[in-house]
């Protein structure tokens, strides 16, 4: 709950420095105010911290907000990814200085919202996060007002996200309907005493759809390209890193507080979702010449393995965490690259990065990493998401879709390495830039943390 | 001391090696691999005097996955190989001048690393890693430090990398599918659990996917011969010498103890696919106009045969396959360095335009003489030992087989010493050709004595390995 208040409070004193003349102190404040708060969050962990260890679940304001490990690890997952997103800011909002608190505040508001979206305990907290995270991402997506494409761009994610959110409130009112609660622990009892009504399946269905099209799964990732490579680069990352694992977190929380055992029918729904979006995902991803591009498809069939998680649901939720940490550390550290390689001169042709190889090693380098870790290569934590997820699906018995994922591996790799061969092969065309160090940095502090995840995937293991 | 002291020096090498700079970076990485060849013969030495070398410590919890090294007969003679081919393979590539040489030498320890992490692995998913590993630096030396066109290399390189990794996806399914059995990825617990015929079956395929793909057998061989020839030579040797044994020893160390009912059943089939390669690779080493795809196809022949010995599944079957293994690396490993030395020379790799090298270089022609004889299997050659063990093992099953596998033996002698008679006979180049120089004429003498030293006196290395093979024999036999 303070985390909740706490990120939230950051965000204003952000506006309110801006009246006070303070911009300067904005960023280093807010990475300091973060980097307290993730502190606070980390020791809060049972475990972790001796004098916490028997606390199981602690809930306020009327089991609105529950807080338990689930929570607090995935809110210091975003709260850690917001960190690199704001340390990345200054750089690349350089040309719209006067505008820098208001991109913080509303990042740090979108961290808000996402906190929201993973420590509910009520169907209206759920809905508060997403849209708080949503309407951040849209004023981001359209925050460059004189570029047509992010216009579009924003313009495009208003219309698609709200009526997605259309259909998650509709959902939750059915759900409502059908159980007479908003509560996460009411609805569960109602469904498992086989209280709820008929329309309690709809209900589930129509937030599933809401959802889906939160974390861009086919058939519901028409928006997603475009949104992709019209908004600016860093609005590009922080929907495809913080806010796809947020939404997908937050969906497996939902599923799993409202009913246990998921039924036969739905997973079948899913698995064939999380096919689809593979298949589509890193297909597509193969004809692309813009990186932008080539990540946003390539997040689409990350959305696809992640939805392998509700294959066998009372396990899983380690693995979710560990695939959303490998999967963002290595997409932040990827954006970082590329944000370094092409500014915010919006021209992300995969041409930009030939030579880079030679022009920037340690930049190539942060980037092969990056890639080879979300192609599932060993030591980086990508290998070990993809390894962790398969591993409880076949305990499920799902072969058929882990032989999918793993052909869908082999695709991945494609056109990852195409990128990484035009950095190692070709001549550059560019002339040599320096990079700014906050990109740098960012970078190898991400694929660091990649790799160390790798190495000792104990250390977020045990806690769910 | 351990087994794992191997691993940490290579690793602080490769790292060594990357910060020493491009100027110091080949004689950093020569003093490492020397330095991992002394601690491995340490480690041997300890093995023989009766200690126990293996290494075990937890690593992750959930799922149980251990840090467990094996150090027996059978591993550290494949540890052996590839610290001393490493230190030869470097040393061999001294005269060579690299762009971004630090790169060039810390992947190649890099990949020495992963290799001896592979051979050492008692742990499913370790060795997994290690394997998968070893593929990364290859790949960047074969990508950015080979030859040819960089268009055909690079689709050549990535068909490479993509063949290999998806044939070991499904080794790594096959993994997952006998933790669910047994609650371990050890060795020891996937080959004491009972598993039906049809279980055996499908992870035996899984298996054999991805090590058919690295040997390689046909017919999952076409990414082989392009890649040796674009390979800067050092990758080349890397790949020849002791990657592509990785496979091999892995079909002993986990493919027949974990599934051997399907192995025994279809024996004939596996060893007429092996058998078929060497007779492909010789027709087609008869055929070639470059000197380098003539050497990677007589190793597709050399390989195939040495697969086979190890699918009859008697001792005399392993034994020679191990043995022909260290043989094979060494004498490959020499070839392509000599090819090496003519390539750089003359700067074409077509055979019709060399020729009249013996009369300008008496000890070039003389050492390549010797290579060239003992990859024919002289006897009184160390490959002579490992052949006859491998076609003696082949007769136990199969004389029919075991006399079309000989054809290795009479189509590798036609072509390999028709290949010296125009590459170093006939009148003289109108080119000049410098004779060796000390520090390749060493690299050259290494090799050759152990050629020589163990064709005449193999005892100790049989003595090493056998009873570790017998372990082997005991589990497929159980």
């Amino acid at each position: 709950m303070t985390t909740l208040i706490a990120i939230a409070g950051l965000g204003i004193i952000c506006l309110i420095a801006e009246i006070f003349n303070l911009r300067k102190a904005i960023v280093p404040v807010t990475i300091i105010g973060l980097l307290a708060i993730l502190c606070l969050n980390v020791v809060s962990i049972p475990g972790v911290h001796v004098a916490n260890l028997n606390m199981e679940e602690r809930s306020f304001y009327n089991n609105m907000i529950v807080q338990n490990n689930y929570a607090i690890l995935f809110s210091s997952l975003f709260i850690l990814l917001t960190i690199f997103l704001v340390a990345l800011s200054p750089d690349f909002h350089k040309e719209h200085k006067a505008k820098l608190s208001d991109f913080i505040s509303i990042k740090l508001f979108l961290l808000a919202g996402a906190v929201a979206m993973v420590s509910f305990g009520n169907m209206a907290m759920f809905f508060l996060g997403i849209e708080i995270l949503s309407i951040s991402l849209y004023i981001l997506a359209a925050s460059e007002p004189k570029n047509v494409s992010s216009n579009e761009a924003g313009m495009k994610y208003f219309l698609m996200g709200s009526f997605a959110s259309g259909f998650i409130l509709f959902g939750i009112a059915l759900i409502y309907g059908a159980t007479g609660a908003f509560d996460i622990t009411a609805i569960y009892e109602a469904v498992s005493t086989g209280a709820a009504k008929g329309w309690f399946f709809p209900g589930v269905v129509l937030l599933t759809i809401g959802l889906l099209f939160k974390i861009a799964a086919v058939p519901f990732h028409f928006w997603a390209p475009d949104v992709y490579e019209g908004s600016p680069a860093l609005t590009t990352a922080t929907m495809s890193t913080l806010a796809k694992v947020a939404a997908m977190a937050a969906f497996y929380k939902l599923m799993r507080g409202i009913n246990l055992e998921v039924p036969g029918t739905y997973v079948t729904v899913l698995i064939i979702v999380s096919a689809l979006s593979m298949f589509v995902g890193n297909l597509t991803a193969l004809k692309q010449n813009n990186v932008k591009r080539m990540l946003a498809f390539s997040g689409i069939s990350h959305a696809g393995f992640m939805l392998m998680v509700f294959l066998n649901p009372p396990v899983t939720a380690g693995t979710l965490f560990y695939y959303a940490a490998a999967y963002t550390l290595a997409g932040i550290a990827a954006f970082a690259v590329v944000i370094s390689v092409c500014g915010d001169k919006r021209n992300e042709e995969s041409f930009k990065f030939n030579g880079l190889g030679k022009t920037n090693p340690l930049m190539a380098a942060v980037l092969t990493c990056a890639l080879l870790s979300m192609a599932g290569i060993p030591i980086f934590s990508g290998f070990f998401a993809k390894f962790f997820l398969f591993n409880q699906a076949l305990k499920a018995g799902q072969v058929a879709i882990v032989i999918i994922a793993v052909v869908n591996s082999i695709i991945s790799v494609g056109y990852y390495f195409k990128l990484i061969l035009a950095m190692y092969t070709k001549e550059s065309t560019e002339e040599k830039q320096a990079v700014p160090f906050a990109y740098t940095a960012v970078a190898v502090v991400a694929i660091l943390l990649n790799i160390l995840l790798g190495i000792f995937p104990d250390m977020v293991l045990g806690y769910l | 001391m351990d087994v794992s002291f191997i691993l940490i020096t290579l690793l602080i090498g490769a790292a060594a090696t990357y910060f020493a700079g491009n100027k110091w970076a080949s004689k950093v990485a020569l003093l490492f691999s020397v330095v991992a060849f002394a601690v491995t013969l340490y480690t041997v030495n300890l093995l023989n005097n009766g200690e126990n070398v293996s290494f075990l410590k937890n690593w992750i919890r959930n799922p149980r996955i251990t840090f467990n090294l094996i150090g027996d007969g059978l591993s550290l003679i494949m540890v052996l190989l590839t610290t001393s081919l490493t230190a030869i393979i470097i040393l061999a590539t001294l005269k060579n001048t690299f762009k971004n040489a630090k790169s060039f030498y810390a992947l190649i320890l890099f990949m020495a690393f992963a290799m001896v992490g592979t051979f050492l692995s008692a742990d499913g998913f370790l060795y997994y890693i290690f394997w998968e590993l070893s593929l990364i630096p290859i790949y960047f030396i074969a990508l950015i430090w080979g030859g040819g066109e960089a268009e055909a290399r690079k689709k050549d390189v990535i068909k490479f990398f993509i063949y290999t990794f998806a044939g070991s996806l499904f080794m790594l399914v096959a993994f997952i599918y006998l933790y669910q059995k047994t609650g371990s990825f050890a060795n020891g617990a996937f080959t004491r659990i009972n598993l039906t015929d049809k279980e055996q079956f499908w992870i035996f395929l899984a298996f054999f996917l991805a090590y058919a793909i690295k040997i390689p057998i046909i017919p999952f061989h076409t990414w082989q011969a392009n890649v040796y020839q674009k390979a800067p030579s050092a990758g080349t040797m890397l790949l020849s010498g002791i990657m592509l044994k990785m496979a091999i020893y892995s079909i002993i160390r986990w493919q027949l103890p974990i599934a051997p009912a399907p192995a025994k059943e279809y024996m004939n089939v596996l060893i007429i696919l092996c058998v078929a390669g060497v007779i492909y690779g010789s027709i087609l080493a008869l055929k070639q106009q470059d000197l380098k795809k003539l050497l990677a196809y007589s190793s597709l022949a050399h390989v195939g045969l040495i697969a086979a010995g190890a699918y009859t599944l008697t001792l005399d079957g392993l034994r020679g396959a191990v043995l022909q293994m260290i043989a094979h690396g060494f004498v490959v490993v020499g070839l392509f360095y000599a090819a090496e030395i003519i390539i750089r020379r003359y700067n074409t790799t077509e055979i019709s335009e060399m020729g009249g090298i013996r009369i300008q270089t008496p000890r070039f022609t003389s050492m390549f003489m010797i290579l060239v004889l003992a990859s024919v299997a002289l006897p009184a050659t160390f490959n002579f030992i490992g052949e006859f063990e491998l076609l003696y093992s082949l007769a136990q099953t199969n004389v029919w087989i075991a006399v079309l596998g000989g054809t290795t033996i009479i189509l590798g002698a036609f072509y390999m010493l028709r290949m010296f008679q125009q590459v170093m006979l006939g009148e003289q180049n109108a080119k000049p050709f410098a004779d060796v120089t000390f520090g390749e004429g060493f690299a050259f003498v290494a090799i050759i004595g152990v050629l020589l030293f163990f064709g005449l006196y193999p005892k100790p290395i049989i003595d090493f390995i056998t009873p570790a093979l017998e372990n082997t024999l005991n589990l497929i036999n159980r």
